[in-house]
């Protein structure tokens, strides 16, 4: 299935915005997502496992957070996922 | 979907003039004679003046919404031109409230401007926001997205937000009571420096003036009362793709602030909320958060070296390897002829550096943050003598060579 990349994470994608990547479950689908893109695995997970707080993810429309199965929803190639990072941006940075 | 502005006002006449200036509004009829007095009526609040402000500010005066406030405690500079088009160059130095307020007049000199020249804090943010009808976020830093999302659930304002990353904007509608807020979308901010920053920032110049006049679009239906808001979904805007999505978004029933049982009942220090050292009052608040390194002989271990030290260690012939860790568009840019190696590929890179693991090696970046990650790298990878420039090649362009450009 597809997952969309955000700009700030496309810099571990090797820049694609949507990476196709197997799974059954969007768990699954994550796990090989970092399996492919190792360096995304800090800016997705916390040490402990768990999406991080500041990431949303949509499969088609919904939030996962709100899906009955949460992570462990049934996922197939026809849908889509979706990473919402946390953005602040009202000016460019200066640094 | 009723009208943000309190409707127990009466609402003010048109004159003539503002009849012939404000036509094509009325005639149409979702706007009409009522909602140009309700524009005028209105009360909104821009918080920054910078790419997402600008827009959105300029639109709002020209749509005849009666009083603008203006949040913003900073300076125009030359690089604020290629996107925050309410500042030009003729005023480049002032504050940007007069700077954003010149522009304002200018275009429709009946519209009332308010500024607050400060930087929006705890402290001052419920008085400041507590006469306006809508708050229109458009800030550059986590704290103050917090901030003024709490600031309005405390208020029950509605808030037009609009945020932006390189190419890609978010726009949404917080603060309802029916909808979600920022922290249903976001219960925590990222931790600093995991999310990229500036180091890989910049921003399309265009982009903010697309979102800042979503935000402005927005905030005109809201005083209007007309059309459906983004309430409960969330804009995404790729400028590259071209490609417009909303999600939609929930309340979260758990939500500290707007949830059923809130546990943020007043406004909280959002500089500890965000992990960070609070900002100073001068400069830009990114800065700020990622501040270069100023001043202290040694931070983390690593010596801070002076852009004018560097220069004598130069002079003398001395045996010091200045690194550049910036990126190679920066390089282009301006650069010191020092070798290059980004920042984010200096673990994988050492070994390129092998002959110099117990030579003086100075690193420098565009100001001095990253460079000090760079450092902290190189002496955890077994480097014995590295230090950190300054200030950056910022700093060189200052007080060294000034016929260098500063970008």
């Amino acid at each position: 299935m597809n997952i969309h990349i955000p700009t700030p994470l496309r810099a571990y994608t090797g820049g694609l915005e949507t990476v196709s990547v197997a799974g059954t479950t969007v768990s699954s689908v994550f796990q090989q997502l970092t399996v492919q893109y190792p360096e995304l695995k800090p800016h997705l997970f916390t040490p402990e496992g768990k999406l991080r707080s500041f990431v949303n993810v949509y499969l088609n429309d919904d939030d996962i957070r709100y899906l009955p199965n949460k992570e462990e929803t049934a996922a197939n190639d026809s849908d889509e996922l979706t990473i919402i990072p946390s953005i602040a941006g009202g000016t460019s940075c200066r640094l | 979907m009723p009208t943000a502005i309190e409707e127990t006002v009466e609402l003010p006449k048109l004159s003539n003039d503002e009849i012939a200036r404000y036509s094509r509004h009325l005639i149409l009829p979702e706007v009409g004679m009522e909602g140009q007095q309700k524009l005028k009526a209105a009360k909104v609040l821009c918080v920054g003046t910078g790419g997402l402000g600008a827009p959105l500010a300029l639109y709002l005066a020209a749509a005849g919404v009666g009083t603008i406030g203006l949040v913003d405690f900073d300076t125009v500079d030359a690089s604020n031109l290629q996107r925050q088009i309410i500042h030009s160059t003729a005023t480049v130095g002032k504050l940007k409230v007069d700077s954003a307020e010149i522009m304002l007049k200018g275009l429709n000199p009946t519209v009332k401007v308010i500024k607050h020249n400060t930087m929006l804090t705890s402290a001052n943010a419920l008085e400041i926001l507590k006469d306006y009808d809508v708050i229109a976020d458009g800030t550059d830093n986590f704290q103050t997205r917090y901030l003024v999302n709490d600031a309005c659930v405390l208020l029950n304002k509605p808030n037009a937000y609009g945020s932006i990353f390189r190419f890609e904007g978010q726009a949404s509608v917080f603060g309802t009571k029916e909808g979600p807020c920022y922290r249903c979308l976001y219960p925590e901010p990222p931790p600093p420096g995991l999310v990229p920053s500036c180091a890989e920032g910049g921003v399309l110049g265009i982009l903010p003036g697309l979102v800042g006049v979503i935000q402005a679009t927005e905030t005109i239906k809201l005083i209007l009362g007309i059309g459906e808001p983004l309430i409960g979904r969330l804009l995404l805007v790729d400028a590259l793709g071209m490609s417009f999505r909303t999600l939609k978004l929930r309340k979260n029933p758990e939500c500290p602030v707007c949830g059923p049982n809130p546990t943020v009942t007043e406004l909280i220090d959002y500089d500890q909320f965000c992990g960070i050292t609070p900002p100073s009052e001068v400069g830009p608040l990114e800065v700020a958060r990622d501040k270069a390194v100023t001043d202290l002989p040694v931070v983390d271990g690593i010596p801070q070296i002076s852009v004018q030290e560097l220069k004598r260690k130069l002079d003398a012939k001395e045996d010091v390897f200045v690194l550049d860790v910036r990126e190679p568009h920066e390089y282009k840019i301006v650069n010191l002829g020092a070798p290059l190696i980004p920042v984010g590929e200096i673990a994988l890179r050492t070994a390129e550096l092998a002959d110099k693991k117990d030579s003086e090696i100075v690193v420098h970046c565009k100001s001095g943050a990253r460079s000090q990650r760079a450092a902290l790298a190189l002496k955890q990878a077994g480097f014995t003598n590295v230090s950190n420039l300054t200030g950056g090649i910022l700093a060189w362009a200052d007080k060294i060579d000034p016929s260098l450009p500063k970008y």
